[in-house]
């Protein structure tokens, strides 16, 4: 299963790896970075219908999470991967915007990773 | 004949002019004594059958009259009326001299001096007339004076009573005005706190989102490093190393595991406390809803101390409670104002044992008996909670800054000094409330919570 994270934090890919490193090794899983919406999109493209699983922070610099996600459900809606957001700010206003514009799924920072895991390994 | 005319329209004039009757009665009495003896000289006189010696009795009678008018200041206003008969009086003496003393000379002129006297009888008289028509002028005038006087009086009393009036009205204004200004200054006071405490709630918000981010990064790091630390344990039992290098390698591993727990449990609290900075920020989280005040702060105060008990085995205090039985449930969030409580509860608890452990220390204990009291009120659609302790209470420059973010006078790890700055937010600006403080040091301390109940929500 193909993942693309989208985070303006660099460590994130790091982290990620390492969280991961035994489903990335039994190819359970496999991770692509993005460092902003502009960057995701753009991958997006270049690899089209390859992936399956987003993972977006809403708080960037330039294009939001939000953003992206409008934009993701514009472009593609032929071959929809699941979208879930990220955000170190649980309110509500945020939560019900992502909702509404067909995000999957809602979590806040800090990630609780195993339960990320979990709903990960639920969804393959 | 004449000489009674004169006297006896004098004592007259003066008895009407001078109104001796009504204002006098010594003079009046004297005068009316006078006024009969004319009487009784003219009837002694015509009786004797007109004698030449009895005007002598006239004239001394005459000069008498004058010398009282004229030596008494009694009579000073009539003075000049009086002087009138002054002439008459000397022609009579002076016509009874010259018949005393050469009765030829008078005896050939007698119609002369007949008709000097008469002339000065009638100048009397007609003076007299005249002087009355003054008077009467002058009295009018006087009476229209003193009406002027009493109206103009009226009008001044009228006026002094408007002054009055309207400064009666002024002292009013004043006085609500300066007590309009005392309410300004305390509101503004107010204000300025709550302005304060609202910015650097702002402040504390920023930092806190600011460092939660790198915060995450090493707990996340932190955490997956001791994962990996397991891994690599694991490993080397596969490999085909010596018992003794494998030993050695674990036993790195493991210290490297143990900081890296270290690592997670440090970041874990600064975590909490970013946690309650942000709580902090949060504008109220949950709904209002109507809650029973009474058994929300007793659920509390019990929760706090048990929550000390658990800490300190030692520990006790009397808790006592004074419940207006009438609040019933009041419109409030009750999840802020729990922790409101815990908070307070909590500091009142730390101050009694703290003042129980110093004079442990000093050793004079003597009759102290730890105290926490809760009361509650409700009062012209006011809630007045007070959480009252017999702790260590608090000087002045600590209680200025209680309210602060950050400020605690508990030991390092302690306190975070977020518990009153955020309870402060709650009331404030939560509920529209005061939470303000009073204390005495090394004796007690109170908090006093006011929050208007809003009776359209009223449960």
């Amino acid at each position: 299963m193909k993942i693309l994270v989208v985070d303006d934090e660099e460590d994130v890919k790091s982290l990620f790896e390492q969280k991961f490193r035994k489903e990335i090794r039994s190819g359970q899983f496999q991770f692509s970075f993005s460092f902003s919406g502009e960057e995701a999109l753009s991958y997006l493209q270049a690899h089209p219908s390859e992936v399956v699983m987003i993972l977006s922070d809403i708080n960037m610099p330039g294009m939001s999470g939000i953003e992206l996600l409008r934009k993701i459900r514009t472009d593609h809606p032929a071959a929809p991967p699941q979208v879930m957001m990220i955000t170190a700010y649980g309110d509500s206003a945020n939560h019900d915007q992502a909702m509404q514009l067909g995000a999957d799924d809602f979590l806040t920072k800090p990630v609780n990773f195993v339960e990320l895991k979990e709903k990960l390994l639920s969804i393959l | 004949m004449d000489y009674f005319l004169v006297s006896f329209f004098l004592i007259q004039y003066i008895r009407t002019s001078l109104q001796t009757a009504t204002q006098h009665p010594e003079w009046d009495k004297r005068l009316v004594i006078g006024r009969y003896t004319s009487i009784a000289l003219v009837a002694v006189f015509y009786a004797t059958e007109t004698p030449h010696w009895f005007n002598w009795i006239w004239n001394a009678f005459l000069v008498l009259i004058i010398v009282v008018i004229f030596t008494d200041d009694f009579f000073k206003t009539l003075r000049a009326t009086a002087q009138t008969i002054l002439p008459f009086i000397g022609l009579c003496m002076i016509r009874d001299a010259t018949r005393a003393l050469s009765p030829d000379f008078y005896k050939k002129y007698d119609s002369g001096f007949d008709i000097a006297v008469a002339f000065a009888f009638v100048l009397c008289f007609f003076i007299w007339f005249y002087a009355r028509k003054q008077m009467k002028v002058l009295q009018k005038e006087r009476e229209d004076r003193l009406r002027e006087e009493q109206a103009s009086k009226a009008q001044k009393e009228s006026l002094e009573y408007l002054v009055s009036e309207r400064t009666y009205e002024l002292t009013l204004q004043k006085e609500e005005l300066q007590k309009t200004i005392e309410e300004l200054k305390s509101t503004q006071n107010q204000l300025i706190q709550s302005e304060k405490m609202a910015s650097l709630g702002e402040l504390t918000a920023g930092i806190a989102h600011e460092i939660q981010n790198p915060l995450n990064f090493v707990n996340n790091f932190s955490e997956v490093s001791v994962e990996l630390c397991q891994e690599l344990e694991e490993e080397i039992d596969k490999s085909a190393l010596g018992d003794s290098d494998k030993e050695y390698i674990k036993e790195i591993i493991a210290d490297l595991s143990q900081n890296q727990q270290k690592i997670t449990h440090h970041g874990k609290r600064a975590d909490s406390i970013v946690k309650g900075m942000l709580q902090h920020s949060r504008a109220s989280s949950g709904q209002k809803e109507p809650v029973e005040i009474n058994s929300l702060a007793d659920e509390y105060m019990r929760l706090a101390y048990h929550g000390l008990r658990a800490k300190d085995k030692e520990f006790n205090a009397a808790l006592v409670s004074d419940f207006d039985p009438t609040i019933g449930k009041i419109n409030v969030l009750p999840q802020d104002l729990g922790r409101v409580f815990l908070n307070l509860f909590t500091n009142a608890f730390y101050a009694v044992a703290d003042k129980k452990r110093k004079l442990i220390e000093e050793g004079n204990l003597g009759e102290y008996r730890p105290e926490v009291k809760i009361s509650t009120k409700k009062f012209a659609n006011k809630l007045y909670i007070r959480v009252t302790d017999n702790g260590t209470g608090m000087p002045e420059h600590v209680k200025a800054k209680i309210f602060q973010p950050f400020f605690t006078t508990k030991p390092t790890g302690q306190g975070t000094g977020l518990g009153l700055s955020m309870s402060y937010d709650i009331i404030t600006n939560g509920h529209g409330g005061v939470l303000d403080v009073e204390s005495v040091p090394g004796e007690r301390t109170e908090f006093r919570i006011t929050i208007p109940i809003n009776e359209t929500q009223e449960a």
